[in-house]
């Protein structure tokens, strides 16, 4: 690629886009928001109260962030695990994708927690090895150093580091089965966290199995944003991918169609069965069941379905249709678990709805994500492979 | 729906029963959702 010999003779582009001035407002309200967060309290920028501790940043940032993230540990699994090298060009946008889904998951949640200064504090002074947050936060402080090291190769050949790239390169299978196992342990344990309230969340969205539907659902979560981000990515950096990528692409997309629709089918009989087990039928006749309904049909058996026709049929048009309807499934689901059908008991004047300044602040990380992506694609090799470490790859 | 569960007993065999039910629907419908997703799949020569 030529990205620097083009970047002198095209014309110098306007600072004032579209894009960059709705990103620039978006940056500039987060940032006077995260000022009155971190000087007038939690308080002063939330709805959150003792009945309703967990909102938005935790169903959105969090539990989405993380599911949306594991395109990461799914493609680096399929390519060196599993041996489709066809993947290959799809590990580093996803484990870039991965990578800053799990920064800014990290990010965050120093807006959530009482006293940020004392995120590491489970991880390095008070270990509470009962409790399935610690797991939570050691996998998540674990598997963001595994990403950050499976992303440095990019960033050494951008900086010409030769000699650290040789050593991370030779880590690859290591930390892609570093990276499956300790995503297995948190993805589920998202869904175990709600476990410990069976009063609280409604009858048809807790279950024991809760670990296992969010682990699964994370598996077609994390390919659909792959997907969903192959499709801006080829829309916005077209000029920066190199033929192998191009070439590869659209077995990439039928790829993960396939496999989306497989796993999504799997995912929709273990819903039967968790209400099957406990004879939860009897729900589905209520508002809340109209709402369960919603969500397992027109999110998991309407896309596994379109998945397979556009896999079948090759049509990428509708799988990148789906990939995005996927995507706004999941985030309906971990919504309906921790906000919607979380405290479903309680009157309506007690039920939590976030403040403007909660839903900015989910805003200005995506923002600051989409930044940061952009940032990294325009300058090191994510869509192409750097000429001079061809061989190596 | 209505059904009433006089005793644990019951109660695990009804939704037991139920869910071995769907687990061989659900096995017979993942061989024909295989099916139908790969059958129009160029055929691999084995020979």
């Amino acid at each position: 690629m030529s990205q620097e010999s083009t970047a002198s003779t095209a014309p110098r582009k306007s600072l004032f886009t579209p894009f960059n001035v709705v990103a620039g407002v978006i940056v500039l309200v987060g940032l006077v928001i995260t000022f009155l967060r971190f000087t007038k309290g939690i308080g002063a920028v939330t709805n959150l109260d003792d009945n309703n501790p967990w909102g938005i940043w935790i169903s959105f940032d969090l539990l989405c962030g993380v599911a949306l993230a594991a395109g990461g540990y799914t493609t680096s699994a399929a390519c060196y695990l599993f041996g489709l090298k066809r993947y290959h060009s799809a590990v580093r946008p996803a484990i870039l994708t991965a990578f800053l889904g799990y920064a800014l998951v990290v990010f965050a949640l120093h807006y959530d927690v009482g006293r940020p200064w004392r995120l590491t504090y489970p991880i390095f002074l008070s270990q509470g090895t009962t409790s399935l947050l610690f797991e939570v936060g050691l996998c998540v402080f674990l598997y963001l150093t595994v990403l950050f090291i499976e992303w440095l190769p990019a960033a050494c050949e951008w900086l010409r580091l030769d000699k650290l790239r040789k050593v991370l390169v030779k880590l690859t299978l290591v930390l892609t089965i570093f990276g499956v196992v300790l995503s297995t342990l948190h993805q589920s344990s998202l869904g175990a966290l709600y476990l410990i309230a069976p009063s609280k969340v409604h009858p048809l969205w807790y279950s024991p199995y809760l670990a296992l539907f969010f682990f699964v659902s994370s598996m077609f979560a994390g390919m659909s944003m792959v997907l969903f981000e192959g499709t801006l990515a080829h829309r916005n950096f077209h000029e920066l991918m190199d033929e192998t990528h191009l070439e590869e692409a659209p077995g990439v997309v039928t790829g993960f169609a396939k496999a989306c629709s497989v796993v999504m089918c799997g995912y929709l009989i273990m819903k039967m069965f968790g209400l099957a087990l406990e004879n939860k039928w009897h729900y589905l006749a209520t508002g809340y069941g109209v709402l369960f309904l919603v969500e397992l049909i027109g999110f998991v058996a309407l896309p596994a379905y379109l998945y397979a026709i556009g896999a079948r049929e090759r049509n990428r048009t509708l799988i990148r249709f789906t990939a995005v309807w996927t995507v706004l499934g999941i985030v309906f689901n971990r919504f309906n678990v921790s906000l919607v059908a979380f405290n479903w008991q309680l009157p309506s004047a007690d039920r939590y709805f976030p403040s403007w300044m909660e839903i900015a602040i989910s805003l200005f990380v995506v923002t600051v994500g989409v930044l940061a992506y952009r940032f990294i694609c325009t300058r090191m090799p994510i869509f192409y492979e750097h000429p001079d470490y061809k061989e190596s790859h | 729906m209505d059904t009433v569960f006089y005793t644990l007993q019951d109660f695990l065999l009804h939704s037991k029963s139920v869910t071995y039910v769907l687990m061989g629907l659900g096995l017979l419908l993942y061989v024909f959702w295989w099916w139908f997703l790969t059958d129009k799949d160029e055929k691999k020569r084995l020979f």
